[in-house]
């Protein structure tokens, strides 16, 4: 594989940038591998990569069904932050965004990460009470966290409705280490640096059947042939439920629910941080893409589906936050929106953990958070995979928690899956 | 936008109700074991399909009714009242 650096994109100018090798592989499936990761999303590269970099493990396979990035991992808004608070939560998502800081060095392929802050409005004294207390948590932790009054907001972000507001402004909580990153970049640097690491990424591999003896699994059933596994690890956020009971193991603590995104047109630089505006029902994110287009999401769309499609409610309310916070976007013309199936758990927080069958691992239930965990969620998952011991970071985040009632709900919301949002 | 065919107002827009959750779950006897109540509360099957689920008519009648749709078309199949005596009770108070 040939290394971007300077000089190969000099010399290959020469020749019109013309001969460049092939990214990754092709391959054909092997008869039996000694693991395979089923989901060829951010989650499932990752924790192939992590498997062959950090634990030196040979002969694994990534099963995708599509073509890799096709799912969720290109159906998110590509913020990264680590506002976390619960134990274990915030650990884990700061380890992320410490992977994400170095990963365009890591995979040598440039994942565009823009550090350029999370701002989570507010717009109440008791509002910013609870995010001084969430962001002080953060900071008692080694997380940065700030919170911004009124005037430096409006020195940093100048154009959001600070004069007629029906919620008016107060201020902001601020993860400046927080941003964006390019979330297809992040997709073909993992799959990319995998296979040079001598992982098979299989594609247009869909399992259709999983082949097990009471306590394990033997074989995975695709639609190139029968492939034997010595360890599977599931990582199919939004359909994790279906490979579930294809395994024959019954319910797990998650629903499926469809979030929608959204791009607008291209306009000039507007806005060069992420801003999130949260308000009685109303839950909003925005940011610009590199190419100019405002990129921007809302509310799940409220009932179970795993059809990959949103509805026309939501569209509206995303709407009308818009110009609630930037009536400057009025005129603005939406280009495509879309639908993503999330894995919704039972308490909002995800799950990295053995499973019932003795070779099987499984990592689920992302809820809003997958694109941002990606790169801790391959590293704490091959680290599973490959010491069959949970990292003390993700020790509770298993299926016994609600048994033993030790839920991880970041939001205090209860055992309903829509309202982790 | 999905249409519910709700038995006391007529077919109306899905903004107008609230979506419950899945009708199936059957809650086990108050003494039950800790795990029962644990697969009841937390576990779900999480159709891809036809599923029994819940919604209620917020902005209409305010009752729970019970829809069967589909969570990859969600073409309903049919819509009923969650409370099986309920037909009987609005008719003789009609």
């Amino acid at each position: 594989m040939t290394r971007f650096n300077a000089w190969n994109v000099f010399k290959n100018g020469f020749t019109g940038q013309k001969n460049w090798d092939r990214q990754w592989r092709d391959p054909e499936p092997k008869k039996e591998y000694d693991i395979i990761v089923v989901g060829g999303g951010l989650h499932g590269l990752a924790t192939a990569y992590y498997l062959a970099k950090n634990h030196n493990k040979k002969n694994i396979a990534v099963l995708e069904k599509g073509w890799i990035g096709g799912g969720n991992a290109g159906r998110n808004t590509t913020i990264v932050r680590s506002n976390y608070m619960m134990p274990g939560n915030h650990e884990f998502y700061e380890h992320s965004l410490k992977l994400w800081e170095n990963l365009s060095h890591d995979l040598n392929y440039n994942v565009m990460f823009s550090q350029r802050a999370h701002v989570s409005l507010f717009h109440s004294p008791s509002a910013r009470d609870d995010a001084a207390r969430r962001y002080n948590i953060m900071r008692l932790h080694g997380t940065d966290g700030e919170l911004w009054n009124l005037d430096t907001l409006k020195n940093n972000i100048p154009h959001l409705n600070y004069d007629n507001a029906r919620f008016p402004i107060l201020g902001a909580a601020v993860q400046k280490r927080a941003g964006n990153a390019r979330h297809d970049s992040a997709v073909w640097g993992y799959a990319r640096a995998a296979d040079s690491l001598g992982v098979d990424i299989l594609q247009n591999c869909k399992v259709t059947g999983v082949q097990r003896s009471q306590s394990n699994i033997e074989s995975l059933e695709t639609s190139r042939g029968t492939i034997k596994a010595k360890k599977v690890g599931f990582a199919v956020a939004g359909h994790t439920s279906v490979l579930w009971q294809m395994a024959g193991l019954g319910n797990l603590p998650i629903e499926s629910h469809k979030l929608q995104a959204f791009v607008t047109e291209s306009v000039k630089p507007l806005l060069d941080h992420v801003v999130v505006y949260g308000v009685g029902g109303a839950h909003f994110y925005i940011s610009q893409s590199d190419k100019g287009s405002m990129v921007f999401g809302g509310d799940l769309d409220w009932y179970k589906s795993y059809a990959q499609r949103g509805n026309l409610p939501i569209v509206q309310d995303s709407a009308e936050a818009a110009m609630a916070i930037m009536p400057c976007l009025g005129r603005i013309r939406l280009l495509r929106h879309w639908a993503g199936v999330m894995d919704m758990s039972m308490d909002g927080s995800f799950f990295i953990c053995k499973t019932p069958l003795s070779n099987l691992y499984l990592n689920a239930g992302w809820n809003y958070g997958g694109f941002k965990a990606s790169p801790a969620s391959g590293w704490y998952f091959a680290d599973l995979i490959a010491n069959e011991q949970p990292h003390k970071h993700v020790q509770n985040h298993n299926l016994e928690r609600f048994e033993k009632g030790i839920n991880i709900d970041e939001r205090g919301a209860g055992p309903d899956p829509k309202l982790h949002g | 936008m999905i249409r519910i065919k709700c038995p006391y107002c007529g077919e109306r827009d899905h903004s107008e109700f609230t979506y419950g959750s899945d009708a199936s779950i059957k809650y086990p006897a108050l003494d039950a074991p800790e795990s029962e109540w644990t697969q009841a509360i937390f576990f779900r099957e999480n159709i891809r399909g036809m599923q029994k689920e819940t919604w209620h008519h917020t902005n209409g009648c305010r009752l729970w009714l019970e829809v069967e749709r589909s969570t990859i078309t969600h073409e309903i199949k049919s819509v009923k009242a969650c409370h099986p005596q309920i037909e009987k009770i609005t008719k003789s108070k009609l």
